[in-house]
């Protein structure tokens, strides 16, 4: 990788709060910014380099076969290919068309849905191309997005949990909020790196992150089960910002 | 950008406009002298929301409908809470309702200064981006940063997290932050203030296009504050509605250029929410430092050159370190955090001052709390034929600009409504063609 590196940043089905999630980090932003090339982020800048890119950050799915040319050329131009968020890696809350009929959905928001070019389901980039890393979350870490860049930039793989968020919840001292006051959490399944903060404010964790590696997603359902949760009420919260992974869609679909 | 010079054709193009949320893009045809075609295009893929919120429970639509737009979740939380209140016939105790305007007044300044500092002002400096602009100034962008992260954190310790905060909730919130988590927020928030008013007159030297119009401005109004998360519907026509009158009034319909639908108010046509139409309407009730910062720096009581929402945006960004000031002094933690929420058959409806304008909502829900049906009308949509007016306007104006000139002019006019393609969609590039 060249000294100052070449890094774009492109957008397809989101909400723009991953990449502004970069936009955020107002500590590091300008440090980050002089030790790499900003090729690509329209979001910020209307400064454009052509490829090749040496990072590629990816924010939101693949929802249009114009989405899909896009993200192969995409692949092409870029050394490391990374996928910021829930969007990019699980499809996103716009992947709960996966579980029903577009041709149905469309009347309902638009009166000419004639008009409206999409395909029938939302999908992660890596369903697509080859993907390098991938960070979780709706929205990702600011932390784990400098921390990724920094090691990116160092040469080092970055240093990102693969633990649940139970971990995060017993390092911050926040009491179990489903053993002390029995409210439904996702936690025991759910990637950390929020930092736990939905017990933290006394609520269940809801999942944003997506499945953990290797979840024991039945022993939470009945888990849930015996806290009184129906299986409806279940198969919602697995069908968030992260329906599509595999391991929550795999889930819900048993209890559906 | 491409341009064509058959005799009487000119075409310039913009595929994708820079610096705005989303994806969207814009297409001038001038024949001579005369605008004959002006299209702001969304491209931003639609996602559906009003769809796949049916069959959700009703508690669950903030966090949902917070996810269609990373910039300004809040409004999104707050528009769908209030909707859902109504519903239930819940009154937020005042010190609920005063920390949701508290993260609100957060999101103000995130967004405000995200927009002004870091995407609208280069335009006016010559600079590509905030980026570029540092290069030169980078003592600015540090202060703008700053400033941005105050409004950040008020977001983190209120919701928990600035994007997608996780705290709020239909009734109030989950857990009611201690006065000590607020009171730690104070010297930030008064740095903030004083920040503020210094940016507000630095981006008042700007130099404004000379270009004005009598324009339609809707937003909220609420008797003795700066209305945000509640008021009614009032408009510089004469309009004065509950929220729940909204669909008597305003239509939307749906343009084949276009991912978003394109709203008019009855009798009068295109209207403009957001910066302009709040201070048209309300400037009355700004704070006394707001107002004199607004005096100080020429605003008058109505500003109807859009070039110069950008001032308004920061006179804004004042109150809103000045509003949350205020709510940090007075507050005492509420017991409980929220009240709950028992569902019942029947429709709310919901609307809030985005950063951008209002943003509605109305929800039919059934005895159970499963959501019927959903409508979210966002404010970059509303705004969205005044923008096409104003850029038919500004290029009346520009003809003796080159192609390059023009598009960029036409740019600047776009950003000038902090457009939310990400929320419109359910929003550009840019081309103008010359005939």
């Amino acid at each position: 990788m060249s000294a100052r590196p070449k890094v774009a940043v492109w957008k397809f089905s989101s909400c723009d709060g991953c990449q502004l999630t970069l936009l955020d980090c107002e500590d590091e932003l300008l440090a980050i910014a002089g030790a790499i090339e900003i090729a690509y982020f329209p979001e910020a800048t209307s400064a454009e380099l052509e490829g090749p890119y040496d990072i590629s950050l990816v924010e939101g799915s693949v929802t249009t076969a114009h989405d899909v040319a896009r993200i192969h050329e995409i692949r092409e131009e870029s050394g490391l290919l990374v996928t910021i968020g829930a969007c990019a890696t699980s499809g996103g809350i716009q992947a709960l068309r996966n579980f029903a009929d577009v041709k149905e959905w469309a009347p309902i928001v638009y009166a000419s849905p004639e008009f409206i070019s999409t395909l029938d389901t939302s999908t992660p980039i890596a369903d697509h191309v080859k993907v390098d890393l991938e960070l979780r979350g709706c929205p990702i870490s600011k932390e784990q997005l400098v921390e990724t860049v920094l090691a990116l930039l160092n040469g080092r793989p970055p240093r990102l949990p693969s633990t649940s968020v139970c971990f995060e919840c017993k390092a911050r001292g926040t009491p179990c909020v489903m053993v002390a006051n029995g409210t439904p959490c996702l936690g025991p399944v759910t990637h950390a790196g929020c930092g736990a903060i939905c017990p933290a404010y006394d609520r269940g964790c809801y999942g944003c992150f997506g499945p953990m590696e290797s979840p024991n997603v039945n022993a939470l359902v009945a888990q849930w089960r015996a806290l009184g949760m129906r299986d409806d009420g279940i198969v919602r919260a697995l069908r968030t910002f992260n329906a599509n992974a595999p391991a929550f869609r795999e889930a819900s679909r048993e209890l559906v | 950008m491409s341009s064509s010079d058959t005799p009487t054709t000119r075409e310039i193009r913009t595929d994708y406009l820079a610096r705005v949320e989303g994806e969207g893009g814009m297409f001038v045809r001038v024949r001579g002298d005369e605008v004959e075609e002006v299209q702001f295009k969304i491209f931003e893929p639609p996602r559906f929301f009003e769809a796949l919120l049916r069959g959700r429970q009703f508690t669950e639509a903030p966090d949902i409908t917070a996810r269609i737009c990373g910039i300004c979740p809040i409004a999104y939380i707050a528009s769908s809470c209030n909707a859902m209140e109504a519903v239930c016939g819940i009154e937020l105790p005042e010190q609920v309702r005063l920390l949701r305007r508290l993260a609100y007044c957060g999101e103000w300044i995130e967004s405000h200064v995200l927009h002004a500092a870091m995407l609208h002002a280069p335009d006016f400096l010559g600079y590509a981006g905030a980026v570029e602009l540092a290069r030169d100034r980078r003592d600015l962008v540090e202060t703008a940063l700053r400033l941005k992260k105050a409004g950040n954190t008020v977001m983190d310790v209120v919701g928990g997290r600035a994007v997608h905060p996780v705290n709020l909730r239909v009734g109030g919130t989950f857990r009611a932050p201690s006065r000590p988590e607020l009171q730690a927020l104070v010297p930030e928030l008064e740095w903030a203030r004083e920040s503020a008013v210094e940016f507000t007159r630095w981006v008042a030297t700007f130099d404004f296009p000379d270009y004005e119009q009598d324009y339609a401005f809707v937003a909220l109004r609420q008797p003795g504050e700066y209305a945000i998360e509640r008021g009614r519907i009032v408009s510089s026509t004469g309009l004065d509605i509950d929220v729940s009158e909204y669909e008597q009034h305003f239509t939307e319909s749906h343009v084949e250029r276009s991912n978003a639908l394109h709203s008019t108010l009855a009798g009068v046509g295109n209207y403009l929410v957001g910066p302009l139409a709040r201070y048209a309407l309300n400037s009355g009730e700004l704070s006394p430092l707001a107002r004199e910062i607004a005096a100080e720096v020429g605003l008058g009581d109505v500003v109807r050159n859009p070039f110069r929402s950008i001032v308004v945006r920061a006179v804004e960004t004042v109150y809103a370190a000045d509003e949350a000031l205020r709510i940090i002094a007075q507050y005492e933690s509420p017991e409980p955090s929220f009240i709950p929420a028992v569902p019942r058959a029947g429709t709310g409806h919901g609307c809030t001052e985005a950063p951008r304008g209002i943003c509605w909502h109305r929800y039919e829900i059934d005895g159970e709390g499963s959501i019927l049906d959903a409508k979210i009308v966002p404010p970059t949509s509303q705004n969205q034929k005044t923008i096409e007016q104003d850029i038919v306007g500004v290029v009346r104006r520009s003809l003796h600009l080159t192609d390059e000139e023009l598009a960029h002019r036409c740019e600047l006019t776009i950003r000038n409504y902090d457009p939310c393609i990400s929320c419109a969609t359910h929003f550009l590039r840019l081309e103008v063609e010359r005939a």
